[in-house]
Formats: structure tokens, sequence, C-alpha cells
């Protein structure tokens, strides 16, 4: 048996495979860049091994470096995780040559499924369903129009050189296959210098729902049913589930019988990956195949109730699986969620700094609920620039999807996440989203309901005057501490009053808080009331009330007469006023945001390190623009509100004076 | 009998209709409320009890006598916030533009004395086109006598000017010597020469904002401590402030319900000092996590943001926090950081705040700029203003405490209580590379040898136990334990007493 596992990777899968190690009784070495010192899969191991600079070029893949880790630890095995070296033949062969036991499939297994075009092939040997198409190289427009007809329309025209869109064309018809082969052969030529073309079959509604095998050194394999990961932000998997909601027995069971004749085909052992392309009518298409433990691999333990990772290392140590392909149960429903420090207000754009906060929801483990949430990161930690911007991963799981849904949503509410921006919000959005609800999804989900990026979720009427509700009581609670001070005049204390104006989005609730012992009845115009009931403080971040018996848990702040209260991706500012003061405060003007200053000035003398914008770069408030050192120290100037960078007038290596002119906004 | 009451009635209707509906419309118009709507949401609801509702000025020149408006463009009085008593006067723009008249000056008079016998903060809402010109000298009188009122009262009640309006001239010199300044943005502006006279004198075309608005006297002259969007943000935000304030400067500070365990330990904090020494960091992380409930109102956000400065609360009771701050001029001291917070320590004295200052702080900014700007002078502010206070003072440093700004950041030297040290810290006459420059200057050509001397002297001073040894620091602390040191350090100095020699008053290096 093995007996130490180092873990060639970082973060969260580092932390998740050493919980398993431990289970095991298998002690546990991990490695780190000069970025990951005190970082808590550095902490969580038994024992550690620097392995050079934060660029992980320098570190997590050198594989010179890593091995040098394995000999220096005494290892016996090697988990590879995902990413970095985990589907790098040369070194699970390096291991094999020090006689180390690689955690994954033989290298000739990562070989073959490598190439895009040879994984491809043999799929095709196997047996398995590839996108019909003509691989071949294609001359002129008249073939380009015989193979169209041949793979049977619409088709897809793209270059070989291709990526971003350019190069490629979808036909319907004979007379868009000519004309897209002859565009696309242009642009090709314009675009990468390469003018050579492929056809194949164009995907309609297309899904990506991919099986998860497991197959053993004594000819066994099994699949483990299907993850759904359809919802996608440029290739990148942003929301997963299993099993899928679009998937009938006889489909699934078809996919994971190909899936285990191609896995079979190439020699695999070890957790792989099938993915495929899934078109409106259930016809499925091999894609390709992930020798590694996947991101998303959580949601197949959930719903199967197997450690994928425990399987991993007893079958990397020869056991043969413990269970046959009719033991295999598919059990409930399992939603991930990826955290991603991006910020989703400013178009996904990647995120790095300090998180303040990190407050995960308890990870529970009960009748009909379970949360879970793989991280590798805590409070005080830092988001660097070197490594995947993945925070964390939240799982949920329920006896059907809509409870399954219904879990996410409260785990998310319940997630605290401070100091840089994240895509906390968008997840909860896509969470309530009706097409989302209904699984009436494919990868085009994201761009195509959400074309104009990501502004903040819309609550309905019902759920802003539940938060009307809540505010109403929390101030009231807030309103009495503050009368509550010392030095107050005897007899002539303040009273707090039961008539408040509740505004927030365009709703406007005139109220009455009728308090007592246990909470707050709200009162509103209408006659209709609210109970509302919490144990929540002033200055807590996170407020979990209970309104009208059911519960509402709201991230609040404290504003000038209100709080500014995030919830279920929506992002508002709740003002409680007395009536009196509500009256006036309509008499305020409405201000735009001022425009005082078009420039950025140097601060102090010093030397600009770096620029962070271009010309054209629309910046947001407290972006970062540029770094000058002065007294041996950065200092980072930031957009002081959202502008448009018009002009720059330094570079690096430039030596300023105070209120020279760095940038100039429009 | 009825008749009489009904007249009294009628008086008051007449007197708050101030200016008139058509004055108060326009008042309305330009995003203004008028001086008594303000009061209304300044003071808790029905607690207003005003003065001098009837007092008329006595002119006659110009026409004057014929109109006399109850009041005389000043509402003056007093009432509670949150129960606690406060003087205020609120100034009418609807009556001859809130000009000052000898009568308006003696009803704002009369609260203040009011105010500093019975120990209560006196709170201005300024709207005021400036002088009355038709009363003449009577009007500069006016304005003197209140002056004097400012200067008696500084340092014995909580004086706050709220610029709800204009406020030009002499005006300007009675918010000017209260302890702070608030304006709103775009409806208020602050000058001793409007526009038109710098024309004339200078021809210097500038706009009333560029001169005196928000922006220009919280970033730019420092004369405000803040400003807010509107009247009614103005007026919330004053409340807030008043929560932390002392009555006077006998009671101490006001003691509040807290929901915040003293004890919380936040282990983030063991990772705030980024392991590059020359990387910045976010003091106002380290103010948040140790405030009770993380409620910080800051003072002088927008003006040498180098230093950070204002109000928390630990276990209900109101601290005073001065921080450098890294993510600006690496948080060095200059002139306007040292006179920044060299105010502050001494409102904070004068009313019995404790006094919490969390340092990291690389020394003074050297240049021209500074030295010709008489940083000598300035930097002597704080390091005065520290030496002089005698309330409890505890001090934090987190990073780099070098050279004689070591010295200034309420150091043990200058009666310092308590004076922490985490373990990131750095107490030494410079950092590593300038003393060894300094030091090994016959080796400057050796880079190798340099680098090895460079290496020991940070081994070796480099932290906080040369100053530790020696007692300079009391006590080095976990990071994460902050917040709970820092509350019973000041829990242990709640009866603490001391006092300076007698004077008439120091000296000050203004």
């Amino acid at each position: 048996m093995i007996e130490k596992i180092l873990v060639a990777n970082r973060g969260e899968i580092t932390c998740r495979v050493m919980r398993t190690a431990r289970a095991m009784g298998i002690r546990t070495v991990a490695i780190y860049s000069d970025a990951d010192a005190d970082a808590p899969h550095v902490r969580m191991a038994d024992e550690a091994v620097h392995v050079g600079p934060a660029p992980a070029s320098q570190s997590y893949i050198d594989i010179g470096k890593v091995l040098g880790a394995v000999r220096q630890s005494g290892a016996d095995a090697v988990h590879p995780g995902y990413g970095f070296l985990s589907e790098n033949r040369r070194f699970a062969e390096a291991l094999a040559a020090e006689g180390v036991t690689f955690i994954g499939p033989p290298a000739s297994a990562i070989e073959a499924m490598g190439d895009k075009i040879t994984s491809k092939k043999l799929a095709a040997e196997a047996g398995v369903s590839t996108v019909p198409g003509y691989m071949g190289l294609i001359a002129d427009a008249d073939e380009a129009v015989r193979i169209a007809g041949e793979i049977g329309y619409p088709v897809m025209i793209k270059a070989s050189a291709g990526g971003g869109g350019k190069g490629m064309r979808i036909a319907w018809n004979e007379r868009e296959a000519r004309d897209g082969f002859q565009s696309s052969k242009n642009e090709a030529a314009a675009s990468f210098g390469d003018d050579r073309i492929f056809v194949e079959k164009f995907v309609t509604q297309p899904r990506h729902i991919e099986i998860q095998v497991l197959a053993d050194g004594h000819g066994n394999c099994v699949y483990l049913g299907e993850r759904e990961c359809s919802i996608q932000r440029r290739n990148q998997k942003v929301i997963e589930e299993a099993p899928s909601p679009f998937l009938d027995e006889a489909t699934r069971r078809a996919m994971g019988e190909q899936a285990v004749a191609l896995a079979q085909a190439v020699g695999y052992q070890s957790a792989g990956t099938v993915e495929f392309i899934v078109d409106g009518q259930r016809n499925f298409y091999f894609l390709e195949m992930n020798t590694r433990l996947q991101v998303e691999h959580p949601v197949t333990e959930l719903i199967t109730g197997l450690d994928l990772v425990e399987l991993m290392i007893r079958v990397a140590a020869g056991e043969p699986l413990p269970f046959r392909q009719e033991d295999v149960r598919l059990n409930g429903w399992a939603i991930e969620s990826r955290l991603y420090a991006e910020d989703p207000y400013r178009k996904f754009l990647p995120s790095i700094g300090r998180l303040t906060r990190y407050r995960p929801p308890e990870e529970v483990r009960e009748e009909g609920r379970v949360v879970r949430n793989d991280t590798g990161v805590e409070e005080g930690g830092e988001i660097s620039m070197y490594y995947d911007p993945m925070i964390a991963k939240l799982c949920t799981w329920g006896p059907d999807r809509e409870t399954a849904i219904g879990h996410m949503r409260t785990a998310l509410d319940d997630f605290e996440l401070e100091g840089i921006g994240h895509n906390l919000p968008f997840l909860a959005a896509v969470m309530d989203h009706p097409r989302f609800v209904s699984g009436d999804i494919t990868t085009a989900f994201i761009d195509e309901e959400f074309p104009e990026g990501f502004a903040g979720a819309t609550l309905d009427k019902e759920t802003l005057a539940r938060i009307s509700a809540a505010a109403a009581a929390m101030n009231r609670v807030a309103e009495i501490r503050r009368t509550r001070i010392s030095g107050r005049m005897d007899n002539h204390e303040r009273k707090v009053g039961t008539r408040w104006v509740v505004t927030l989005a365009d709703q406007r609730h005139e109220v009455r808080v009728e308090a007592d012992r246990e909470g707050a009845t709200v009162h509103f115009g209408d006659l209709r009331s609210m109970r509302v009931t919490s144990r929540w403080r002033p200055g807590e971040p996170l407020a979990r009330l209970e309104v009208d018996g059911a519960s509402l848990t709201l991230k609040v702040s404290r504003i000038p007469n209100g709080y500014r209260v995030r919830h279920r991706g929506a992002d508002l500012k709740v003002h409680v006023r007395t009536p009196r003061m509500a009256e006036l405060a309509s008499l305020m003007p409405e201000k735009q945001a001022p425009d005082t200053s078009r420039m950025l000035l140097c601060p102090m003398p010093g030397l600009v390190v770096r620029i962070e914008v271009d010309e054209g770069d629309e910046v947001q408030e407290g972006q970062a623009l540029c770094t000058v050192e002065a007294m041996k120290m950065e200092n980072i100037l930031r957009a002081e509100r959202k502008a448009v960078v018009t002009k720059v007038n330094a570079a690096p290596g430039d030596s300023l004076a105070v209120d020279d002119v760095i940038l100039e906004f429009g | 009998m009825k008749d009489i009451l009904r007249e009294l009635e009628e008086r008051r209707a007449g007197a708050r209709l101030g200016g008139g509906e058509r004055r108060i419309e326009a008042q309305h118009a330009k995003g203004k409320l008028t001086a008594r709507e303000r009061l209304e949401l300044l003071l808790d609801e029905g607690s207003f009890e005003e003065f001098d509702m009837f007092v008329t000025h006595r002119a006659t020149d110009f026409g004057m006598a014929a109109q006399r408006p109850a009041g005389d463009g000043v509402v003056t009085g007093w009432g509670t916030i949150n129960g606690r008593m406060v003087y205020v006067f609120s100034q009418d723009f609807t009556v001859f533009g809130g000009s000052l008249s000898e009568t308006h000056a003696q009803k704002i008079c009369k609260i203040m004395d009011m105010a500093m016998q019975n120990g209560a903060p006196v709170i201005g809402l300024n709207d005021s086109g400036g002088a009355r010109i038709q009363e003449g000298v009577a009007s500069l009188a006016g304005y003197a006598e209140v002056f004097q009122r400012n200067i008696m009262a500084s340092g014995v009640v909580p004086q706050i000017s709220v610029i709800m309006g204009p406020c030009a001239g002499g005006a300007v010199y009675s918010p000017a010597m209260t302890d702070f300044i608030f304006m709103v943005r775009d409806t208020s502006y602050m000058f001793v020469t409007g526009p038109d006279v710098v024309k004339t004198v200078t021809n210097e075309v500038v706009t009333a904002e560029e001169l005196g608005g928000a922006t220009t006297h919280t970033r730019k002259s420092s004369v405000a401590d803040g400003a807010f969007e509107n009247d009614i943000e103005a007026l919330t935000e004053i409340r807030r402030l008043v929560d932390f304030l002392p009555q006077n400067n006998r009671g101490g500070v006001p003691v509040r319900p807290f929901f915040d365990d003293p004890a919380r330990v936040e282990m983030s904090l063991d990772t705030l000092v980024p392991a590059n020494a020359n990387a910045p960091y976010d003091m106002k992380e380290l103010i948040a996590k140790t405030a009770d409930e993380g409620d910080f109102y800051e003072i002088q956000a927008d003006f040498a943001k180098n230093i950070v400065t204002g109000f928390i609360r630990l276990e209900g009771r109101t601290v005073g926090v001065v921080a450098n701050q890294p993510m600006v001029l690496a948080g060095c001291l200059d002139i306007d950081s040292s006179r920044k917070a060299a105010r502050f320590v001494r409102f904070c004295d004068a009313f019995e705040i404790p006094i919490l200052t969390f340092v990291d702080v690389p020394g003074f900014l050297p240049g021209t700029g500074q030295e010709l700007g008489g940083v000598i002078k300035h930097g002597a502010k704080l390091l005065f203003a520290y030496g002089e206070a005698t309330v409890p003072k505890v001090t934090v440093i987190t990073r780099k405490a070098y050279g004689g700004a070591y010295d200034v950041m309420a150091s043990k030297h200058l009666r310092g209580d308590f004076n922490y040290a985490w373990p990131s810290a750095e107490i030494a006459v410079m950092g590593a590379k300038g003393a060894t420059e300094i030091l090994y200057r016959s080796e400057l050509s050796d880079t190798e040898k340099i680098a090895e001397r460079t290496a020991e002297y940070e081994a070796n001073f480099a932290n906080p136990f040369k100053a530790a040894e020696r007692g300079f620091i009391d006590e080095v602390i976990m990071p994460h334990s902050t917040r709970r040191r820092v509350c019973r350090a000041f829990a242990s100095l709640r009866n603490k007493r001391l006092s300076n020699p007698w004077k008439k008053h120091d000296n000050i290096p203004l």
C-alpha cells in the first residue's frame, strides 16, 4: 500500500486530495512556490517542500523541481491534481523511472488522449460517436460543398489555425457552404497566415455533457454517470451538475458504454472523463478525454457516494475496483458553483488582492441536504496573479434538482467574501434564472441570457417587500441601541418612532413597526403585514432573518439612513427614513457623479514602476491605474471614479514630480 | 384669554415662516432645506426648544425699520441627539440671505454661553450671505462677539460647523475656530474673498466651487473635515458623529451598548503585513477589524491620506485612531499629515478621548518642497501634540518605525501607556539598505559585501526585539489578538490620571 503521497499541485485540489489521503492513514507532502509559503495546502500537509519562485513554470510545472521534492520527501506516490503536470506524459514516465507511483493513468493513455486528432481517431475506432466531418484539408469550394452534403447540414467551416471565432462560418445550405468556404479561407489567410480549411457537423443547441469513468489494472472499467457542464463562459466552466437534466436513461447508458469502450481501448486505469457535445435531439459526439481528476468531480461523488480520490489511490496501488457497473447507483442531484475572483460587474475581469473577509457557509451532511465547499484559501489570503482565479467550489446536494438548487441559493446567500471582485452575485443570479431552473440550457446560455454582461439581478416585487420589512425591523434595532447611549437627559430620552418610510429600487413603503420581545411586525400601508424575527445585531455583516416564517439572508452594511443590501445577486440601497425625513428627502436633487478631475496627477516625487492601463481603456472606481515607487515603497494609484483613459503621459522608469500628469481621462 | 393665546400662535406661525413661502421655494429649488427643516432632521423628533423666536433687529438705516422679521435670520435653541443635549443655531437664508446682524449675533452668543455653562456641544448650521451691510460696524462687532465665544468654548465643549450654503468673508472665521467643519457638496462654499474680488485684485478667474467648494476644502486646503452629498446625508452623519463625542471636557467619552466580543480574534491580521517589506497594505483593514462592529468615523478622509484619523469604539467607548497608511506615500510623515494628525490628537486630548495609534512609518518625506514648506515645525506639531496629551495612549507598531518618525508616533518616550509591536515590526534608525550604506561607506564598491552587511543589519535590527529589550516596547503581540490586547489596555487605563505642569498655555509650534 502507498504510505506517503506528494500532491504535485496547490490550492483546493491539493487540500481535497490530502483530506482523503489522511483519512486513509497515508502521510502527505505538499509542494509550494514563494507565493504559497503560508497557503492552507502547505499547513495541511504533514511536510512541505519549496519548489521555486511564484510563476508556475519555475515551480509547480518544473518537472525537475517536482521530482527533487519527491526524492527529498521520500514520497512513494504522486497525485497530480488537475492542471499543471496532471496530463504530462513525461512527468508520469519520469516518476515511473524513479519507481514512484503516479496516481493517474498510464503514460501511454495520457499520450493517446493528449492529441485532439489522434484521440478522435482512436475514439472512432472504438465505436465512439464523433462529430461527423472531414479531417483532411479541403482544396476548393466544390469539394467543400460535396463534403458538406455528405456530412449533412448545418456544417461548420473552420480554419485549421482558427480561434476566437475568426475564420469560422456556419452553413445551412449549399450556397452558404460555397460562400463560407471562400470567406473563411480569406479570413484565415489574413488573420493567421494559414488558409487551411476543414469542415465538420455543426451541432445545434449544444450541451457539454461528460462521462466519469473509472478503471483498474485488472480489466474492470465502469462509468459513474454524467456531469452537465453547459454553463460556461469562454470555455471556462462556471456551474456543473450531476446528473444532467437532459439525458434519458438510454442515452446515459449509450454514452457511458462508449466512454468505457474508449477507456478500455487505450488501456486506461484510474479516473478519467470523456467529454461529449450533445445536440437538441440527444445526438452526442465525442469531444476529448481528460486523463485526470476533473475540477467538477465532487458532483459525481455527491450522487454516487463514492470518493474518487480514494478509488484513484487504490487503483494506483494495484487494488481492483470494489464494485461493478451494476452496483453503481445515482442518487439525488448535485450542483457545483465555481467561485472565481472575476468581477461580473466589470466584464468578468480577473481581480487580484486580499480576501479581507472569507466566511464560507457551514459544511453540512444531513438528511436531504449536503453542503460541501472545496477550497484552498482562507480569510486574509491573497488571490495572486500567478495562478487560476478560482476561490472555491461550492457544492450542494438534494434529493432532486429543485431542492439542490434551493440549497445552493441558500449557501450562496450565506457565503461572505470581501476584498476582491468575485462572481458570487452572478452565480446567485443564475440559480434564480428561469431558464436555468427549467434545465433548458446550452453552452450559449451565458452569452444569450447576459449579452450585455452582468449588471446585478433584479428581484421580484415580493422579495423587495420582504427586504423592506427586514430593513425596517433591523433599523429599529439599530435606532433603539443608539438611544441607549450614556449621558442622555433623564426623562427626556429619544423615543424611537413606529412609523417609517422604506425605499428601495423603485418601491416605496410607508410602514408601521410594532416591536415585541421576539421581533417585529411590519405593517404596510395596504393593510398587509409581515412578521420579522432575527438575532441580528447592528454591525453584523450577515443578517439571517425569518420573514413570515420563511428565511431571508441578507448581506448588510450601513449607509446614511439605511443599508446596502446584497441578496440573490442583487446589490441594493435600502433607505429607512422617518416620514418627515422622507418628505424632505424628496426635495433633494438627483446628482450626477461629480467629474471634478480629468487627470491622474502624481501625488509624490517618484519613479513609475507600472502603468496598468492603456489609452481607450474604461476604468472603474478603485481600479489600479499606475504604480509609483517613492520612499522605496510601491504606491498604487487608483481611479477615483469610472472614466475612460484618453491619454497616457508617462511610462515605466519615468521620474515624476508632484502633480505631473500621468493619465488623462475623457 | 383665548385671544392672547391665539396671538402667540399667530406670532409663532409668522416667525416659523421665515422669509415667506416664495423664498422657501427658492431655497428648495437650490436643493437646500430651510433652517427649521434642517433642525428637525438634526435633532430628535420634537426635542427642539427655541430661544429668541421674536428677536428683531434694531437697525433703521437704509429703510431697515420697515422690515423687521421675527427671529432675524437665525434659529437658535437646544435639543437632543439620541437623548443627549446639544445647542444649535441654524442660519435662515430666506431672511435677509441669512446675513448676520448685531441681534442675529446676540442670539448665537446666547446659546454659546449656555452651552459652555451647561456643558453641551454647539452645532452651527451655516447658510449666510455674510455681514448685514446695512448695520455696518455693528454687524462686524457681532462677528467678533461670536469669535470670542468660539475661542473661549474651544476645548470646553465640542463645536461643530456645517456649511450648508455660502460662508464668505469674516463669516468663515467662526467655523474656522470650531473643532470640525463639514460641507455639503455643490451647495456650499467658503472663502475669505470671493471670485469677483479675486478677479479685481489678482486677475485670476476662478469659480466659487474651485475657490471654496467642498472638493477644494476637503482635498486641498484641508479647511473642511468632510463633505456630504446633500443636506439630509450631512445632518444624518452629524448625528452619527455626535454619538462618538463627549458632551464636554469633563464628562468623558459616551458609552453605548455594543454587540462585539472584545476578545474577538482576527486570524487574517496575521497576514496583513505582506512578505515584501516594500509592498503596501491597507491600514484601514486593521482599524475596521479592531473597532467595535467595524464602525469607523473618519475625519479628513480626503486629505493627507498617508495618515488616517477618526473615531472608533472599543467596548462601546469612543477611541480616537491615528494610523499611518502604507497605501499612500508609503505612510510617511510630511507637512500635511503631521498637521492633520496633530490637530486630531489635540482634539482627543482636550476632550478626554483615549488615543490608539497604529504605526507603519518609514520616516519623514524628504525634499525641498517639504523643507522649504517648514516640515520641521509642522512635524513638531504632531510630536508636541502626542507629548502633551495626557489621555490613555496605546500604540501598536505593525511594521516600520524608523528614525525620528518612530519617536513622534506616540512612542513610549512620549508617555505612551501601552506600546505594543507586532512580530513584523522594524524599529530602527532607518531601513537596512540606508543604514549599511552609511555605516559601511568604505565597502560600497563591493556589492556582495554590502548585501551581506544589509542582511546582517536586517537580522539584528529590523525587528521589535531590540526595542523590547530596552522596554521601549512593552510587549510583542500576535496580530490576530490586537483587538483583545488593545481593549484590555484601554480598560486598564480607565482611571488614568496624569496632568501637565501648570502653565498659562503651551507654545505649540503653530
